[in-house]
Formats: structure tokens, C-alpha cells, sequence
């Protein structure tokens, strides 16, 4: 983001994870929705309103923090980083990602009303799942094993919310399969970027702040 | 970076109640969403140009900002009409272009820009703050109102942090390239921020308990539903239910 000109363009590159309006067939937007609403209770549930304020703090963290743009090669990808949201807030993801794409709609119309519960799920269930694969392991006293699973983590969100981006296309038309496979093939770099972010990242966070992956969001 | 660049004006757009937008562009988008047909779809179009219109929002700007977000859609007019099955159109080298995949990719572009012209013309000429009253006026639920209301909040006292933070990264001579070196700062930025947030946390909510917080958001902003809002809900009503019937109901 050097100048304002120039970062445009790169939200103009880097902006193929989350799905347009106006793509998808009415029974994968009724799913999304469906299931989205489904993880955002279950969310809320866990979220108490004394916390509102400390939910709405970090999401705007990561509102920020997906607008940086890092360089690879001669493009640039912006941060997607929903692999430390879920290891930070587990189901309170739900909610704080759903809260950025609608933002996101309406400041910069990306994605919209009708993608939004598809587009929740691809970014907040790969976290949820992170969390539970690789957040215990993080916080291993063996400072290898927990960098991996750190590294792992990122990675593996940013693959999984690859590939149901690319069912979501699969499921709305057959004619998708080369759109799907494609997108996935473009996102290998982001996930191998994201694991590297998110290594140092929690490497950071164990140094500075370690409280902040001990679920200090949810309720208690 | 992170500014309503639409959201002040003095058309009649921008004077409607926020929660008749929210319901119209909720419907609209739906409607246009699960269509299928041009004969449904062009007029589509036609009508959230016109809104757009009405909103009096600056051409250039808007076409800017439609070409920002048609990336995906660019991205599928490179792959669809190559990768379709059907009635052979023209063929770029060893790629066979076919008419049903210009088809489905002309159908979504349209599809997709009709829903993107309607939010411009209708969510984004609202602050966001009456927008987030109005959700709550709308009975959604308090949670989610709340938070979205608190995330634009304090999304631009987190911005700035963040420019205090790269501006100093900057002035250590910081280049951003393809290196572990760049990646690992770029990490810690991330870590920065969030510890940043988590003690600003901390402040703002001993703070608001000091003030009296009890958990509610109270809104000054009084909702009253005009003649001319009252109007433009039942035109637009109307406006797509007629598109729907063209869509499912008339025969060709």
C-alpha cells in the first residue's frame, strides 16, 4: 500500500477468494446461508455482549490487516488470515467475519447481500476447523512442533476455503470446473504465504502476548 | 483508504429512511440473484442505473469502482466461453469459444453489475452508523448489530495504528519485496496489531463501564417513515415483483 493508486490495483489482483454476486445458483446461495447462519449462532451463543467491544476491536484488526498487501514476485496477494482469527476467537469468527464481509460490501462492494452467508462459510469454517486441528498444538511447550502446527494452520485454512470456493462454482454448474481448478491452482502461493505469516505471527504473539491465543475472547 | 466515498449527497436517494434501502436492495438482490433470463435481467440493469442516477453519484467514480470489483467476473470471461460445451463461435488459436459459454458469462456479468449498481446507489449513499440503527430498528439481532456498529467503530482508530506502525517501518528503511525477511516483518506488523487491539480492548471497555456501559447501544438517530419513503417502497415493490413475473411468469 504505498499509494492509494497503487493499492487499488492490487485489491484489483488479489480479490478472487471471495465469490461475486450474481455467480452462484440459488441452491448453493440457500446453503451458504443456511449454514452460515448455523456457525453465527452458535458464535453468538458464545459470545457475551460484555465482549461485544473486544470482539469488534479484534475483527477490526483483521479488517485492516487483510488490506495489507505483500509482495511475491511480480504481483502482490493481500492477507487473508483467517487462520489466526480462528485460532484467536474459534466459533466468534463466525460473527467477526461475517461483520468484515458485510463492511466490506458496503465500503468497497466486494461480495454482497445474496454471496454473503457463501462467502462467511468458506472464510470462517476453514478457521473454526484450524482451530480445532492446530490450537492445541500451538500452544506445545516445543517451540518446532508449535511453529509447524502454526505454519499448518495457515496454510490449511487458506486451502480448505480454496476448495469450498471452488464446490461452491462446481455445485452452481458443471460448466465451473476449469474456473475452480484454476482459482485453486492460483491460490498455492497465498497458502504458502499465509503459513509463513501465520508461523511468525504466532511465534510473536507466544513471545509478546501468549494470553491472546488462550481464548480470552470467548465466554467463560 | 477506508472511507463512504458515496455516502453524502442531497438526492433523494440519500434522504430515503435506510431501513426502506435496506429492504429494497435486500429484495432486489434476491430477485435478481435467482434469475436466469435476459428478458428479467436487462431491465434489471436499466433499473439500478437508474438509481444510480437518482443518487447523482459521481459516473466516474462509480464506473471505478464497478471495474474494481469485476475481477472475478473478467477472470470467468477468460475461462467460461473457452471451456463450455456447445455451438462453436470463433476460435482464438488452439481456445474454441462457444456461444452458450458467452451466454452464461454475459448472464452473469449483467446479473452481477445490476446487484453491484443497486448497493452503490442504495447501501453505500447511507452512513454506516444509520445503517447499523436501522439493522437494529429491523430486528436484527442485537449482537450482530452491536458488533457491526463497534467493527466500523474502531476500524479507523485500528488504521491509523497501522500507519504509525508502517510509517515507522518505512523510516528504518523498509522495502517490502519477495523475501523471508519482508514476510516475517509483515507477520509481526500482523502481531503488532493485534496485541495493539487487545490492549486498546482492555482500555475502551473499562472505560465505557466507568460511563455506565450496560451492554446496549443507544441510538439518537429517530427513524420516521415520510410520505416519499412510503412511496418509494411500494414503486419498488412493484418494480420487482414485475421482475419476477418476468422471469417466471411470462412465456416466450
Amino acid at each position: 500500500m504505498k499509494s492509494s493508486k497503487y493499492s487499488w490495483f492490487f485489491l484489483f489482483t488479489g480479490e478472487k477468494m471471495h465469490i461475486s454476486e450474481g455467480v452462484l445458483s440459488a441452491p448453493v446461495l440457500v446453503t451458504g446461508a443456511a449454514l452460515a447462519v448455523t456457525g453465527i449462532s452458535v458464535g453468538l451463543k458464545k459470545m457475551d455482549y460484555e465482549k461485544i467491544p473486544q470482539v469488534a476491536v479484534l475483527s477490526a484488526a483483521f479488517f485492516v490487516a487483510s488490506l495489507i498487501h505483500v509482495p511475491m514476485g511480480p504481483s502482490s496477494v493481500h492477507l487473508i488470515l483467517n487462520g489466526i482469527n480462528g485460532l484467536l476467537l474459534s466459533w466468534l469468527c463466525f460473527p467477526s467475519i461475517l461483520i468484515a464481509l458485510a463492511l466490506q460490501a458496503i465500503l468497497f462492494q466486494f461480495g454482497g447481500i445474496t454471496v454473503l452467508g457463501v462467502n462467511t462459510i468458506t472464510m470462517a469454517l476453514p478457521a473454526v476447523i484450524g482451530y480445532y486441528l492446530f490450537g492445541r498444538l500451538i500452544k506445545e511447550k516445543n517451540r518446532l512442533l508449535s511453529l509447524a502446527a502454526a505454519f499448518a494452520c495457515g496454510f490449511f485454512s487458506v486451502f480448505l476455503s480454496g476448495i469450498l470456493v471452488a464446490g461452491a462454482l462446481l455445485s452452481t454448474g458443471e460448466s465451473f470446473i476449469s474456473a475452480a481448478k484454476l482459482i485453486l491452482l492460483a491460490h498455492i502461493p497465498v497458502m504458502i504465504i499465509e503459513g509463513i505469516i501465520t508461523m511468525f505471527c504466532v511465534a510473536f504473539l507466544k513471545k509478546v502476548k501468549p494470553e491472546l491465543l488462550e481464548g480470552v475472547y470467548e465466554k467463560r | 483508504m477506508i472511507e463512504e466515498q458515496f455516502a453524502t449527497g442531497n438526492s433523494i436517494i440519500h434522504g430515503l429512511d435506510p431501513r426502506v434501502k435496506i429492504i429494497v436492495v435486500a429484495l432486489f438482490s434476491v430477485i435478481v440473484a435467482i434469475s436466469s433470463r435476459f428478458l428479467a435481467l436487462l431491465p434489471a440493469l436499466a433499473i439500478s442505473l437508474f438509481l444510480v442516477a437518482m443518487a447523482k453519484l459521481p459516473i466516474k467514480k462509480v464506473f471505478y469502482r464497478l471495474l474494481l470489483v469485476n475481477g472475478l467476473i473478467l477472470f470467468l470471461w477468460f475461462v467460461l466461453p473457452f471451456t463450455y460445451k456447445g455451438q462453436e463461435l470463433f476460435a482464438i488459436g488452439p481456445f474454441i469459444a462457444t456461444k452458450e459459454g458467452i451466454l452464461l458469462a454475459s448472464q452473469i456479468t449483467v446479473k452481477s453489475n445490476s446487484i453491484l449498481l443497486s448497493m452503490i446507489a442504495l447501501l453505500s449513499t447511507t452512513p454506516i452508523f444509520s445503517l447499523g440503527h436501522a439493522m437494529g430498528q429491523l430486528y436484527f439481532p442485537d449482537k450482530i448489530t452491536h458488533l457491526f456498529l463497534f467493527t466500523f467503530r474502531y476500524i479507523h482508530v485500528i488504521y491509523k495504528e497501522y500507519r504509525r506502525l508502517i510509517n515507522a517501518m518505512k523510516m528504518r528503511g523498509f522495502v517490502p519485496r519477495t523475501n523471508m525477511h519482508t514476510y516475517k516483518s509483515y507477520a509481526y506488523l500482523v502481531g503488532m496489531l493485534l496485541v495493539k487491539s487487545y490492549d486498546r480492548a482492555e482500555r475502551i471497555h473499562k472505560a465505557m463501564r466507568c460511563r455506565g456501559f450496560n451492554n446496549k447501544y443507544h441510538s439518537l438517530t429517530q427513524f420516521s417513515l415520510k410520505m416519499e419513503d412510503i412511496f418509494c417502497l411500494s414503486l419498488m415493490s412493484a418494480v420487482i415483483s414485475g421482475l419476477a413475473v418476468l422471469q417466471w411468469v411470462v412465456t416466450t
